[in-house]
Formats: structure tokens, C-alpha cells, sequence
């Protein structure tokens, strides 16, 4: 752990409450999930991390409480450090407030996760499908969405798989 | 499946401005089939008369579900699904995700390995810019660009080739070193690179950078501040275009990058051709740095000695034992890695490229996830985009380098 | 091909229509411009100077489907994307065909999963396929030399 974020960290546990805890090299914090916006708003604001790497969860089914963990890695480009936030969140109606206001680059972060996980974000201004076609059913990433794994066609089974396959016509 | 979806207007309401609504301004699609896109990427556009003023990118038509498809496989086999991310850079991926895998195993690389990884991905990054030239030469219409920095990209792919037996998904470098040693032919092919590019360089900015005509096409559009920037998530050549100076082979050095001596290029205006000069800028640094490292090649092994997770040389097999057991653990479950989860991040040609992986203590990955930079470029592109002409937006489009593979998984 | 050369100092060359027609679509077969993904780097290759696909007519890559015969599917086709070139394969006037270029377009490639769709015989009927991952530009090349010898072959279809 890089020393200059031990006062950073320290902010944080006093504001927030944080759980703290590295692997690796890396480090990350664990708030609460009502906090999220007021701490987005400190860490780019006061302690320097302007930008928002990347957001994404994990599903840790079938746990159902928390379901989810959601990363928010943050970098700060001037002081070169690199901090990662995480929320966990519950699988019944999964839900957080939107981050738009203060990094722009969130919005398609959190359309992909409502896409592909089904977290719903308040506050959004265009809360749509961005990656499945817009009459998809279910959300792909969670761990009880099956993978849609296909049998291959070897030589033993070559014809029956030729007679159910859907070959396009004219 | 095969059904096509009516859009109307309704559903988009909120994106597009009131005249639309009211008939003023009319709403296109510049579809997914398009040869200025670079990829199937589609942009609904509102625009009066030329003037484009609102621009919504609809993207997913190249969703592979690769993040999915990765959690099903075990470390070794999900590593081929990271060379068709961004297949522009190729080695690239295989680099990163090489490298949060020996982070969360705490693999060792030997320093021939590191060399050789460092010259490869630089050859690459000239390879992904030199494509990107060429695209970007043939959008604003210079044609003869696009036949030129092919030809430079086919000796890269020789040199690739010869490595790896694949020109574009090459798969040689893998956690804890590379797949094997390079053949005795590639320092000469290398050397005889390194000899010929330099004018090549030279011939494409004479071709483009004082160009009148690509000049008017690319002065003063699509203006972007470095605090803007940032707040979008830019990285990579676009956000040095703006003035920060942020490249990670500098600022957080992976693979032997803090030996080579190369510089960052930024540039302050943060328009098309600010963007225009770093590329060709690193283009040259690029070369530099393959120029040092074959240079300061270090003899030694190639692979790590870490045999419960890199596979022993095949030589070895016919007669130690524990070679065959490991060789035949890794071949039918694989390794398995410590509970916990790594983030690592490389420098790509189009910005920062990092892996997330959560491993939950078995052979197969719990969950990967890619942070690409083209998602994050792409994004920045209605903010760009608004108050252009449509043939601007084509040049901006072409500047900031998007492959949609990187931004649809 | 039907030629007779007996008659060549007469300036006389006798032939049947199918050649004529055959050998007159192979030699200026236009692609229309469908690269999706990693195989649309190796087909670009493929139209570079180093491996020069305009010998076989094939220079302009024309965007447009009404202005086109031949698609290459190039890439991995997503099921998004499915109904998109399904579409576009109706907009191309007849006589028309399909290479599918890439184990992707073929067969579904490396990807086993909800999202590619496992083969674009699925969506539009396939003439030739072109195996690899991706080809070469040498296989592509290949693969189009296989189209003319199948076009070559064709008859003249009298509806009844």
C-alpha cells in the first residue's frame, strides 16, 4: 500500500465508516450503500481521484444478502493512486443511487449493470438496455442466467444436430 | 430473432431536443452498417440541415459475452477469449490479463520473458496505430494512406508470425512468461524493422500533418477540456491530447518499461489533430523503446519455474516425474488461484485496459471483468459531437480510435 | 469454358450464354463492405497492396447493399446484430451470395454462449465458408476462388 493513501483512507473510515482491506497491492473500502454519492463526490472533489476507471459487480448467488458487490475503481491522475470502493447490496430489488452527477462516464457503466444485472440506479436519466437487444428477457451476467451453451456438432451426432438446427432460407 | 424493433420517437424522448419532436430537425441513423464507423456502431443523429446537433450512440451489436463465457473456462483456456476483446491489440490483451493472473497467483516473469513481452506489445501498439492511420486517412479521404500502413503492418504480422504461428491471435504471451523462446530469425526481422520504419514515419506526416486539406478537416474540431476529459473517463492518446500527462508505462511501470528511456508526447488543444500528432509521436517512441530492449535482450529462461502453475517444458516430461504430474494437472483442471480479487491495468494503444478477477479458490475465474478503453472514449463522443458538421463527425469518430470489440465484450 | 478456338483468326468466338453470363459476374463480383469484427482486419489486409485483392475485381468495397453481390460476413455476429444482417441481405439485388469468412461466421467459433449466434446459416444461407481464426488473407483469397468456381458452375434456371 502506497503511504500517501493512509490519510485518505484514515478520512474516509472517520467520514464514512469504511471497512478497509488490501490484496495484493490493492486496496479497497467498504461503504454503505446510501453513502455512495456524498463519497463520490469527496473523493473527486477533495482527495483528488478525478477519474472514474470503471463500475462493475459480482454476483455472488445464491447468497442472497448482500447478492451483489459493486466496484467503483477510482485513479487519481495527479497524485497517482488508485483506490477501489465497493457497495454490497441485496438481491430482492436490487437498487442504488446514480453517480451521473459527479462522473459522467457512470451512465453507460450503469446502464450496463442494469442491462446485465438487473441493479436498477435512481436517478438516471436513461435508464435503457445498452448491450442485449432492447426485448431481451433476464439479465446474462447473474449466475442463475445459463450461459446458452450450445452442442457442438461432432461426426456421431452430426445428423441429428442437422435436423434441428435452424438453417435460414431464402 | 430475426425481427426488427420499431423505434419511435416515444422512447427516445428524452435524449433528443424539443424540435425533433416537432418535425424541426430530423432524426437519422447512421447504421450499424456504415463504412465510417470503424465497427458496428450505431448513431442516431439529430440533425438540422449538416449540423449535427445531438448525437446518440446505440452500441451492443458486437456483445460476445465474453465476460460470461470466461467464468466458464479455466485460466489457461479464458486466456484465448482476451485476444478478441480488442483485436487491434491483440498482444496487448494477452499482456494484461497475463498480468493480473501471475498478480493474484504472485507468479514471478524472467527478465528474457519481460524483454521480449515489451518489444512485442510495442510492435503491436505500431501495428494498432498504423490501422488507425490508415482508417483514419481513408475517412477524411486520403486514400493512399490506407495501402501504405498496411504495408508496414505486414512485417509486423511476419514478425508475429514467426513467434507464434498466428498473425493476429497470437496467444504467446502467457502467465509467467511467454509460450516459448523466439527463433534465432527474430532479431534480424526486428533490426530490419527498426532500419526501415523511421522513413516511413516521415513519409506519413509528410503525406498529412501540413496537408491544407487535413488541416481544415481536423484544426479546431471536437474540442475537449482536460477536467472535462477526465469527468468522462477518457484515457489513453485522448486525454494527452488534452494535456495530461498520465500514459502508465510511466507513471506505474509493469514489465521492465522503467529501463527504456521514451518520452510521453501530450499536446494541450485536445482536437483531432492534437490527437493526430501523439499518435504519430508514439508512433516513434514506440520504435525507440522495441530499438533499447532488443538491444539490452538478457539471455535466460523464458518461462517461470513456478511449476504448479506454468507448464513444465515438454523436454522434461520424457523424464522427471513430477514434470509429467504437473503437465498433466495443469492439462485437465488447471490451477487453482488464491481466494481474493486483483485489478491490474496496462497502457493500451487506446488507453488504459485492465482486468478485474475475482477468484472465489477454484480452477475457473468467479468473474472477469474488462475495463476497455474505446467504452470509455466512445462515451465522450456526444460531447464532442454537438454543433458539427456530419463530415466532422466522421474525422472525430476516426480520432478517437474506438475498436467496438473493446467497447462491446 | 466453351471457347472454340478454331475460328481465333476470324475474330470469331463462340460460346454458350451461361459462360459468358458466369464469366462476366465472376470478373467484377462487387463485396459489400459487412466487417464486423476481427476477420473485417484480415479481409482490409486482404484488399492492401501486399495481398491485392482488386486482380480478382474486387477493388471497391461498396457500402451500399443495393449496389452489391457478394457479402462477406467478416466477424462474430451477435443477436443483436442478426436481424440488422438479415435485413441487409434483402436489400441486395439478385444475383447474390455469402461467404461466411471466420470460424465465428461460420460455426460460432470460440464462443459457445448466449450472445453469438452459433453460425450465420441461422440467419442467411451460405455458399462458401472460410475457415480460421482469422483467416489468412491468402485463405480469404481462397475462399473467393471457390465462389467462382461454385458461380461457374451455375445453370441458367428457366422458370416454368
Amino acid at each position: 500500500m502506497q503511504p500517501e493513501l493512509e490519510p485518505i483512507l484514515q478520512d474516509l473510515k472517520n467520514t464514512f465508516s469504511a471497512r478497509v482491506s488490501e490484496f495484493c497491492g490493492d486496496v479497497c473500502v467498504n461503504i454503505d450503500a446510501e453513502k455512495i454519492v456524498t463519497a463520490c463526490q469527496k473523493l473527486r472533489d477533495k482527495l483528488g481521484f478525478t477519474l472514474l476507471s470503471t463500475m462493475t459487480a459480482v454476483d455472488l448467488w445464491p447468497a442472497e444478502n448482500p447478492r451483489f458487490n459493486i466496484l467503483y475503481q477510482f485513479t487519481s491522475v495527479t497524485a497517482n493512486l488508485s483506490l477501489g470502493v465497493m457497495v454490497d447490496i441485496p438481491g430482492t430489488d436490487p437498487s442504488l443511487p446514480t453517480i451521473t452527477g459527479v462522473f459522467q462516464n457512470a451512465n453507460w457503466r450503469e446502464r450496463e449493470l442494469w442491462d446485465l444485472f438487473g441493479i436498477k440506479f435512481e436517478g438516471h436519466p436513461d435508464m435503457r438496455r445498452i448491450m442485449m437487444p432492447a426485448d431481451w428477457e433476464g439479465h446474462p451476467l447473474r449466475k442463475d442466467y445459463p450461459l446458452g451453451y450450445e452442442e457442438p456438432q461432432f461426426t456421431f451426432n452430426y445428423k441429428e444436430i442437422d435436423l434441428r438446427k435452424p438453417y435460414a432460407k431464402e | 430473432m430475426t425481427q426488427l424493433q420499431e423505434v419511435s420517437v416515444e422512447e427516445i424522448k428524452h435524449l433528443v431536443s424539443e424540435r425533433a419532436l416537432q418535425g424541426d430537425t430530423v432524426l437519422l441513423n447512421m447504421g450499424p452498417q456504415h463504412p465510417s464507423t470503424h465497427g458496428v456502431l450505431r448513431l442516431l443523429l439529430e440533425l438540422d440541415g449538416e449540423i449535427v446537433v445531438n448525437c446518440i450512440p446505440d452500441i451492443g451489436f458486437l456483445h460476445t459475452g465474453i465476460e460470461k463465457n470466461m467464468e466458464a473456462k479455466n485460466y489457461a483456456q479464458a486466456e484465448v477469449m482476451t485476444d478478441r476483446l480488442d483485436y487491434l491489440n491483440t498482444v496487448g490483451n494477452n499482456l494484461a490479463y497475463s498480468m493480473a493472473v501471475e498478480k493474484l497467483v504472485g507468479l514471478d516473469v524472467p527478465v528474457r520473458a519481460q524483454a521480449i513481452r515489451v518489444i512485442l506489445v510495442e510492435l503491436q501498439r505500431i501495428a494498432s496505430h498504423l490501422i488507425w492511420l490508415g482508417t483514419t486517412g481513408l475517412d477524411v479521404a486520403a486514400m493512399s494512406t490506407f495501402l501504405y500502413c498496411f504495408r508496414e503492418r505486414e512485417a509486423i504480422m511476419d514478425i508475429l508470425e514467426m513467434c507464434s504461428g498466428q498473425r493476429m491471435m497470437t496467444t504467446f504471451i502467457r502467465p509467467g512468461g511467454l509460450w516459448r523462446d523466439v527463433p534465432v530469425e527474430f532479431e534480424a526481422a526486428v533490426r530490419e524493422f527498426i532500419k526501415v520504419f523511421p522513413r516511413r514515419v516521415d513519409e506519413y506526416e509528410a503525406l498529412l500533418s501540413r496537408n491544407p486539406l487535413f488541416l481544415d478537416r481536423t484544426l479546431g474540431i471536437g474540442k475537449v477540456t482536460a477536467e472535462q476529459a477526465l469527468n468522462l473517463g477518457m484515457t489513453g492518446p485522448p486525454l494527452r491530447a488534452t494535456g495530461v500527462n498520465w500514459d502508465l508505462r510511466k507513471t506505474r511501470p509493469y514489465s521492465g518499461y522503467e529501463q527504456y528511456d521514451f518520452l510521453v508526447p501530450t499536446r494541450s488543444e485536445g482536437d483531432v489533430y492534437a490527437r493526430y500528432i501523439v499518435r504519430i509521436e508514439e508512433l516513434r517512441q514506440s520504435l525507440k523503446i522495441v530499438e533499447q530492449a532488443l538491444n539490452k535482450l538478457p539471455l535466460g529462461p523464458v518461462r517461470s519455474n513456478h511449476h504448479k502453475f506454468v507448464p513444465p517444458p515438454r523436454s522434461e516430461i520424457g523424464v522427471s516425474m513430477e514434470a509429467l504430474i504437473h503437465h498433466f494437472k495443469l492439462w485437465t483442471e488447471g490451477f487453482s488461484a488464491p481466494k481474493g480479487a486483483v485489478y491490474s491495468a496496462v497502457e493500451s494503444p487506446r488507453g488504459e485496459l485492465s482486468f478485474y478477477i475475482v477468484s472465489d479458490g477454484g480452477p475457473k475465474p468467479y468473474r472477469v471483468h474488462v475495463r476497455t478503453p474505446s467504452y470509455d472514449n466512445l462515451q465522450a463522443l456526444p460531447h464532442m459531437a454537438k454543433g458539427v458538421l456530419v463530415a466532422d463527425l466522421v474525422a472525430i469518430i476516426g480520432s478517437v480510435d474506438i475498436v467496438l470489440g473493446d467497447v462491446d465484450r | 469454358m466453351g471457347v472454340e478456338e478454331k475460328l481465333g483468326n476470324l475474330g470469331v468466338v463462340t460460346t454458350t450464354l451461361e459462360s459468358v453470363m458466369n464469366w462476366s459476374r465472376t470478373r467484377a463480383m462487387w463485396p459489400m463492405l459487412f466487417g464486423l469484427a476481427c476477420c473485417a482486419i484480415e479481409m482490409m489486409a486482404a484488399e492492401g497492396a501486399h495481398y491485392d485483392m482488386s486482380r480478382f475485381g474486387m477493388e471497391l468495397m461498396r457500402p451500399s447493399p443495393r449496389q452489391s453481390d457478394l457479402m462477406i460476413v467478416a466477424g462474430r455476429v451477435s443477436r443483436k446484430m442478426a436481424p440488422v444482417l438479415r435485413r441487409l441481405y434483402d436489400q441486395m439485388p439478385e444475383p447474390k451470395w455469402v461467404i461466411a469468412m471466420g470460424d465465428c461466421a461460420s460455426c460460432g467459433g470460440v464462443f459457445n454462449n448466449y450472445a453469438v449466434v452459433a453460425g450465420v446459416d441461422e440467419v442467411v444461407p451460405v455458399d462458401v465458408y472460410i475457415a480460421g481464426c482469422p483467416p489468412r488473407p491468402e485463405a480469404l483469397i481462397h475462399g473467393i476462388l471457390t465462389l467462382y468456381d461454385k458461380v461457374n458452375q451455375q445453370r441458367i434456371k428457366v422458370k416454368a
